[in-house]
């Protein structure tokens, strides 16, 4: 294993617990930065150290910070994003549920650093039983006096609330968590104002993703400086990687930013390979908004550089020939996969999670859903390949929020770099509903 | 604050919308389906405002990277907007106008709305002449909202301007949105009537004929109706109303709807529903027809959208 | 008619509602309404809701609203179990579809149905979070996750046998 900082203790004993975490080396951070750095060297410290947010955009998180309005004497808040329903990514989950005190240390001085008095942490509904770990934490945090009034006698106070949502994948947006946090159906809001203007109740309110708090910790005990180091370029530091599919060993893995994707999939200490020593057919390297590659533009980028898992060289190449490091969702399909039948698995989700507020989103993505459920499903046309085409086309760009690009993109993938399958599907409609849409070695895809 | 849309500059005060600017230069103006000035936090959902910024501003002159809603994008010192002479707005119009239909029943001739559509001037417009969706149309419950609105949520647009009426003029709001995505719908939930003294401002702010006038209700064919200016002393409200004449009775009375398709002053249901004869008002003079009406032909005073000289060429397709 | 909610519940709705600012109760809706579907057999009906508008000091509007926009909230009857099975890709590639048609066999229910001894009610949902653990369901709180057609056995066996021979 490379270096470790989120998931370097994930197996000590008790390490669930607060006394368990602190034998670890846990809380540290409260004593080096409490009353000790002002806010502002905290933030710079997170900026020194080059974290890009953990929870998809990959935005900087300490330019974000700076962002916050500082000049109103409303209240201001942190809230963490532990709303994790992106397809392919359970990174959050194991961290929450393993080492919850390190989400809750991390929250502490991120609250810190952005003066917030209050915080709460967003988490998705299906996830009960991990609020009840968060909350057990909680009170174990009071009551060794690193939450309330005046932690550590440093004059800091904070308080630290759970709250679940019920069940909607837009609540990961921010603005739709924001309106979910205030008791409200999950609808993205407009922007402008950005939140760090006016987000929780009309204040100024930052949203981060639960792995880049975390981060946090690690950044302050070694120092930003220290922390850029790891990585490559500007994708420093380590990622927690969430690998699904057909591979020998899916699970969470943290991995030093720019490990070859190649070794991710194939060493021992990662995925293991593919599962049944088939071969390999595609990837969706960081959830399943993003771009699907296949085998021939996973491993190289179009320079023939080996192709690295970093936010750079997974977008190498744009849309063409690349795709995005994403929340780091990491979903391998062998060759007996069924690319139209994932990617209507994938346009079913967004028009299931669609909020409805704006039109190109409500109508098209359930007019994707149809379209691909037919072709699926030996009902296709020739021209619903084209017609998928133009929906997603239409739908991108042109929404309110990001859901929209979300459920644009994989259809644009798929049929970029798989067409013959979907032509397949149109021109043998039999076969694949005697096949009952299984893939049969005989189906030669690029022959047919 | 000087603002540039498809080449046409004006002066415009700081807080001033690129929709609102392009309603001041009063040509080439953007189609609005969800936002409407008098309602607050309208706008932003229907996308068929979309407009390119190629100059965010003199200080920052970069584009903005995604097309953005004119309704709730405020201009900027300098800021360049491109409306109809951006083939990828025509596009992106294109498309929101096929989304909006793709579940619309199209059933303009049992419609009440029909000849004041706003959605049949964007399909009109912008839309295809042919519809590309091959399944069954989305259908909805009929609910009853009392005795004199009528609605038909298999026509709605997702415009949220009733619930904000509702929200925003109205005591306590019974109806909403229930459901999401593409399920979604406005309703009251449990059977219950939408009964308050203004509630029938929801019939006027629908773009489309999801709420309509049941008094009104098959009377007759708006383009057979003359609208007359009228007012009376009212208790509640303004008294300011359209009144709809068919020979000698009054068959209808709404707000009076501006250039826009907007209400200038909101009214009451006692206005509305229950002063039906030529006596109840003090009558002013015939009545402005917005273009947005079809009986604007009849009078044969269409105002015909005004593109500017320059933009008449058409853009090339991308 | 009036619904009433036992003192635990209060209790817990107390608590939920100390961890908003006071004139912020409203946000306090999703949780309250997570603690009384439990209390009343696993979903909400009308008086429910407007015992919690009344509670939370909003309208009835609002709580419809949000109970229709959140997949985790029921306003019909459901069984005392509900198997949600994850279908999303991910899941789908790992045999997510022949999980689904095992319980649909095994329990003799479709997808959204209720056994007829409204033990067990069979529904598929979106992504869960336990894509590397795929297939996978979940049922109340808890996730069953590297699921076989042996382990839906032993799961349908532990939780439906106190109550019917059936199973
Ligand atoms: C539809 C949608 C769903 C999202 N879901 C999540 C999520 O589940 N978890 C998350 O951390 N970020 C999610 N995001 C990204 C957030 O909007 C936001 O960018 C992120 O929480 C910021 O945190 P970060 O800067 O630490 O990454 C989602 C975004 C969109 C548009
Ligand atoms: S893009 Fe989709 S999810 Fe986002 S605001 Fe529009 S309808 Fe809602
Ligand atoms: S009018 Fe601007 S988005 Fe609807
Ligand atoms: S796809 Fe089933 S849990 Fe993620």
């Amino acid at each position: 294993m490379g270096v470790q900082l989120l998931l370097e203790h994930l197996n000590k004993p008790e390490i669930n617990t607060i006394d368990g975490y602190i034998k670890q080396g846990g809380y540290r951070t409260l004593d080096k930065v409490l009353g000790k750095m002002t806010p502002d060297e905290v933030t710079e410290e997170v900026k020194t150290a080059g974290l890009r947010g953990r929870g998809g955009a990959g935005f900087p998180t300490g330019m974000k910070w700076s962002f916050l309005d500082k000049s109103t004497d409303k209240p201001r808040y942190l809230l963490c994003n532990a709303d994790e329903s992106e397809p392919g990514t359970f990174k959050d989950r194991l961290l929450m549920e393993k080492i919850p005190h390190l989400l809750i240390e991390g929250m502490i001085v991120s609250s810190y650093a952005l003066g917030c008095r209050t915080s709460y942490i967003y988490i998705r509904g299906e996830y009960m039983f991990i609020l009840r770990i968060l909350e057990k934490a909680i009170k174990e945090a009071y009551a060794k006096g690193f939450l309330g009034e005046n932690i550590k006698g440093s004059g800091y106070s904070l308080d630290l609330y759970v709250h679940p949502g019920a069940g909607a994948y837009i609540c990961g947006e921010e603005t739709a968590l924001i309106e979910s946090l205030e008791g409200k159906r999950g609808n993205p809001r407009i922007k402008p104002p950005f939140p760090a203007v006016s987000g929780l109740w009309g204040c100024p309110t930052i949203v981060n993703n639960v792995e880049s708090i975390a981060a946090v910790v690690p950044i302050l005990n070694m120092g930003g400086s220290e922390y850029a180091k790891i990585g490559i370029g500007r994708s420093t530091g380590t990622k927690l990687i969430s690998a699904s599919g057909n591979i020998n060993k899916p699970g969470v893995y943290e991995i030093e930013l720019g490990l070859p994707v190649e070794e991710f999939i194939y060493s021992d200490e990662y995925c293991g390979g593919i599962k049944g020593g088939l071969d390999i057919k595609a990837c969706v390297p960081g959830g399943s908004s993003v771009p699907i590659l296949p085998k021939s533009l996973l491993f190289k980028e179009s320079n023939g550089n080996p192709r690295l898992m970093s936010y750079e060289s997974l977008s190498e190449g744009g849309f063409e020939t690349g795709s995005m490091l994403g929340s780091g969702g990491f979903i391998v399909y062998d060759e007996k996969q069924c690319i139209v039948k994932n990617t209507w698995t994938f346009a079913r989700f967004y028009h299931h999670e669609s909020c409805g507020q704006c039109s190109p989103c409500r109508e098209g993505t359930i007019w994707l859903d149809k379209v691909l459920y037919n072709i699926e499903h030996g009902l296709g046309k020739e021209s619903d390949i084209d017609l998928l085409w133009d929906i997603q086309h239409g739908i991108e760009g042109n929404t309110i929020c990001p859901l929209g690009d979300a459920a644009a993109w994989p259809v644009a993938a798929a049929i970029r770099h798989f067409r013959h399958e979907f032509e397949y599907h149109v021109k043998y409609p039999h076969r694949v509903k005697d096949d009952d849409h299984v893939y049969q070695p005989e189906m030669n895809y690029t022959t047919a | 604050m000087k603002v540039t849309i498809d080449d046409i500059s004006i002066d415009v005060p700081p807080g001033t919308t690129i929709l609102e600017a392009a309603r001041m230069i009063g040509e080439n103006v953007p189609p609005t389906m969800c936002y409407y000035s008098k309602l607050e936090g309208s706008g932003g959902k229907c996308r068929s405002c979309l407009v390119k910024v190629t100059k965010g501003s003199e200080k920052d002159p970069r584009p903005m990277p995604k097309l953005v809603a004119s309704c709730r994008t405020n201009v900027m010192d300098g800021m360049e907007v491109k409306n109809t002479t951006s083939p990828e707005v025509l596009q992106a119009r294109k498309s929101v106008t096929e989304f909006l239909l793709i579940n619309h029943p199209i059933d303009c001739p049992v419609c009440d709305q029909a000849g004041e559509c706003d959605l049949q001037d964007l399909s009109y417009e912008h839309g295809l002449s042919k519809s590309r969706y091959d399944f069954k149309k989305r259908i909805f419950d009929l609910i009853d909202i009392g005795e004199n609105i009528q609605m038909h949520m298999t026509r709605c647009i997702m415009c949220y301007r009733c619930v904000m009426v509702a929200d925003q003029l109205t005591p306590e709001r019974v109806h909403g949105v229930l459901n999401r995505g593409e399920a979604s719908e406005i309703s009251t939930y449990i059977q219950k009537a939408i009964d308050n003294e203004f509630s029938g401002n929801m019939i006027d702010v629908c773009p489309v004929g999801a709420l309509t006038d049941k008094t009104f209700r098959f009377k007759s064919r708006v383009w057979f109706t003359k609208p007359v200016y009228a007012h009376r002393d009212c208790k509640t409200c303004s008294g300011k109303v359209t009144l709809w004449y068919q020979g000698a009775e009054v068959l209808r009375v709404t707000g009076r709807k501006n250039k826009w398709h907007e209400v200038e002053e909101f009214i009451c249901n006692d206005c509305r529903f229950h002063k039906k004869n030529t006596e109840d008002w003090v009558i002013e003079s015939a009545a402005t027809i917005s273009r947005h009406s079809v009986i604007s032909q009849n009078l044969n005073v269409y105002e015909k959208p005004v593109i500017h000289k320059k933009l008449q060429e058409k853009p090339k397709s991308e | 008619m009036d619904v009433q909610f036992s003192q635990e519940s209060i209790n817990e709705i107390n608590r939920i509602i100390a961890q908003y600012p006071k004139e912020r109760k409203k946000s306090a809706l999703l949780p309250v309404l997570h603690v009384v579907q439990k209390e009343t057999n696993g979903w909400l009906s009308v008086d429910t809701m407007d015992k919690v508008a009344d509670i939370l000091a909003i309208k009835p509007i609002e709580v419809y609203e949000v109970v229709t926009f959140y997949t985790m909230y029921f306003t019909k009857p459901v069984g005392k179990y509900v198997i949600e099975v994850c279908q999303t890709g991910p899941c789908m590639i790992c045999g997510s579809d022949k999980i689904v048609s095992y319980l649909e066999s095994k329990l003799g229910i479709k997808v959204g149905e209720t056994t007829s001894d409204n033990i067990f009610t069979l529904r598929t949902v979106e992504c869960l979070g336990a894509c590397g653990y795929a297939p996978m369901l979940q049922i109340g709180e808890q996730y069953y996750e590297n699921l076989t057609e042996e382990r839906i056995d032993q799961i349908i066996h532990e939780l439906g046998s106190t109550y019917s021979d059936k199973y």
